[in-house]
């Protein structure tokens, strides 16, 4: 094995035109280990994804991927890398005019010379052990929301990554669905000995499962630390958000000027 | 939609836009008139084309036998130039005669064939010897008028 | 009065900066699916099943229009024609014009707003639920799989729904003309044949609706994929590609019209 470490960020800066979106980042992720990126919506959690899968060059700094530094490589290595990783995305994604057997078949049948027969068992398999093996025939849009994020989970095992990315896999799930692919997560990263960076607000749902936590806030990593680490911490930023309190370090108003002034009352009383 | 099903109903529309371009060209435009790999092309000089154009029909008693490909003018006999497009299955002599007819009173112009007696017949690349310009109004009432003032005179 | 100007100036040139920039855009995209064709030609299976929503389901518009289309012409043919004692023309009054224009114009907007529209709407919708995404993730390359399929099956429906429209249509004519009316049946088609050119009439027809078909399938794809992914932003490129088709295949009719028939009858 090469090194102990799936991925490596270092020093990594993004910014659409002038607006910085990440501002420094250092990140390490070993392999066989569920790694939860935390933070407010709008923070840059789902850039720094992109970032990694190579959807997006950085402004500076690296994001290396078992050895290999992403934005260096061409269209093919990239391609190739990629085939290395499986991204589960928000809403599961699955292609709607394919069916859930296709959808799980689709990057065999990309990517491999596989016969149909070996396939359908490997489909079968991956099915199972999301527990959907029944529901091969359905189309996606006869799924619920949890049933479908199950189906992607399973396409994104399709051809046992190394890593799997999930983009808010919690979001708009019933607290049994929730719970169905939390443990999920955690199974499937043990049993096929994946790494997984789960990108997340739901915290408690989360720390229930991962073996480590970075915030992040404002672009930068605010925090981190092990889940008990994390759940005992004094930081008034991690404790704000772990407990979900309304105003704290991060702020319940936007920046404004005075309250009075905006409304005129300065001039009145004077 | 299962897989061959999706298939058949491909194969028919593809069966079904084939056949739609084989009767355009066979029914609608009557292909085998006119096939452009059977057929051997000839010249004439005219000394007068009317109204003469491209892709106007040669006849011959009637029946469509080719079809008029290029019109040039000729600097050295100052006279047009035709070149006809003739359908092989047609063979005519050496000697025969051409000329510039209008079709109806307001119709079309084309070119028509009278066969003549030689044994010898038309090859490919050959030169129409007699031809005979298209009729132009003005000329003709002008000749006519022309000969009306000279009987007048001779009176 | 003067900033009035001026600032009406600006925005002249805003707007063709912007329009240029939008068309170089799709220039490089439509350059990108021919240079990725490959994919969508080695395995034809995926050609194969757009052929189908394509061409197949737009099958019944067509031929119904065309049906109606020609007993239309037929009738109105008909109607002028019989005044100058010259109603066994009709036939090629009726075959003239759809072979030479009607035929591959109105399928192409048929085609435009049934089959151009649908392609837009889906990529579009692909591309909001981040499949288009969820496929580069996967190492699949979304133009290579999704939009080059798509082009060449409209592609290659187009000339077909073109000549099925025409033979409707003469049909539709002679059953007006010749079974209702009862012009001699005899004139209507030799009439037709004898007028009808196979290679400035049906060729021209022929490659008209080939044109068509590349420029409506160029600008469904290209506005599905450059739609923005939200509702309201596939819903706008769904109008913007029956709108920016149907204006193109007026006006790449009349360029091409101008170029086959300039010089000949």
């Amino acid at each position: 094995m090469a090194s102990e470490n799936l991925i490596e960020i270092k020093d990594l800066n993004f910014s659409y035109d002038t607006r910085a979106i990440l501002k420094g980042i250092n990140m390490t992720m070993q392999r066989g280990k569920v790694v939860a990126i935390m933070g407010g919506s709008g923070s840059g959690k789902t850039t720094l994804l992109r970032l990694i899968g190579g959807a997006l060059p950085p402004t500076s700094g690296y994001v290396k991927f078992d050895g290999d530094v992403v934005h260096e490589l061409n269209r093919d290595a990239l391609f190739k890398l990629r085939r290395k990783m499986g991204m589960l995305f928000q809403f599961g994604a699955l292609f709607t005019d394919l069916s859930v057997f296709d959808n799980v078949a689709f990057q065999m049948r990309e990517h491999t010379n596989l016969p149909e027969s070996m396939i359908r068992d490997l489909v079968l398999m991956k099915l199972h052990a999301v527990g959907l093996r029944g529901a091969h025939h359905l189309m996606p849009n006869e799924l619920s929301g949890g049933m479908a994020r199950r189906v992607a989970l399973a396409r994104s095992i399709a051809l046992d990554p190394m890593l799997i990315m999930y983009d808010e896999p919690f979001t708009g799930l019933d607290p049994i669905s929730l719970s169905v692919i939390g443990n999920l997560i955690r199974r499937l990263t043990d049993a096929l000995g994946m790494t997984s960076i789960v990108v997340t607000h739901d915290v408690q749902e989360s720390l229930k499962i991962v073996d480590y936590v970075y915030f992040v806030a404002d672009g930068v990593i605010a925090a981190e630390g092990t889940p008990q680490q994390v759940r005992d911490s004094v930081a008034p930023f991690v404790h704000q958000f772990v407990h979900g309190e309304e105003d704290g370090p991060v702020p319940f108003h936007y920046p404004a000027q005075q309250y009075r002034k905006d409304l005129n009352l300065e001039s009145e009383v004077v | 939609m299962q897989r061959t099903a999706m298939d058949l109903w491909v194969g028919l529309f593809v069966v079904m836009g084939i056949v739609a371009l084989m009767i355009l060209s066979l029914k609608v435009g009557n292909l085998n008139v006119y096939n452009p790999a059977q057929s051997y092309t000839i010249t004439g000089n005219f000394e007068n084309i009317g109204g003469l154009k491209v892709r106007a029909p040669v006849k011959s008693a009637g029946v469509v036998v080719g079809r008029v490909t290029d019109i040039q003018f000729s600097t050295e006999t100052y006279d047009a130039i035709v070149t006809l497009s003739m359908d092989s299955r047609f063979q005519f002599p050496k000697d025969t005669f051409a000329s510039i007819l209008t079709s109806g009173l307001l119709g079309e112009q084309y070119i028509g064939l009278a066969a003549g007696g030689d044994e010898t017949k038309l090859q490919h690349g050959d030169k129409l010897m007699k031809t005979n310009s298209a009729m132009v109004l003005e000329e003709l009432i002008g000749r006519f008028l022309f000969n009306k003032a000279a009987e007048d005179d001779s009176l | 009065m003067f900033k009035r100007i001026v600032s009406s100036i600006r925005h002249i040139g805003h707007q063709t900066i912007e329009g240029a920039w939008r068309l170089g855009v799709a220039t490089r995209f439509f350059l990108l699916v021919l240079l990725k064709s490959g994919t969508s030609l080695r395995r034809f299976g995926l050609v194969v099943r757009e052929l189908y929503f394509t061409g197949v389901l737009s099958l019944i518009i067509i031929v119904v229009s065309g049906l109606f289309v020609g007993m239309v012409l037929g009738l109105q043919g008909y109607e002028t024609l019989q005044k100058y004692g010259s109603e066994s023309a009709v036939g090629t009054l009726v075959a003239l014009s759809l072979v030479r224009e009607l035929g591959p114009v109105v399928a192409a907007l048929l085609f435009a707003s049934r089959a151009g529209s649908a392609i837009t709407a889906e990529i579009g919708l692909m591309k909001a639920t981040e499949q288009l995404s969820a496929m580069g993730m996967m190492a699949v390359d979304p133009i290579a799989r999704v939009v080059a399929p798509r082009f060449w099956a409209g592609v290659i429906s187009m000339p077909f729904l073109a000549a099925i429209f025409s033979v409707m249509g003469v049909f539709g004519g002679y059953l007006v003309t010749v079974v209702f009316i009862g012009v001699d049946e005899g004139s209507y088609w030799s009439q037709m044949q004898s007028a009808v050119d196979f290679r400035f009439d049906i060729v021209n027809g022929f490659i008209k609706s080939c044109f068509f078909g590349v420029a409506v399938t160029a600008i469904a794809v290209f506005e599905g994929y450059d739609a923005p992914p939200t509702a309201e932003g596939v819903s706008g490129a769904t109008t913007r590609t029956v709108v920016t088709s149907s204006l193109v295949i007026l006006g790449l009719d009349f360029i091409l019209t101008a170029f086959m028939f300039r010089g000949v009858s």
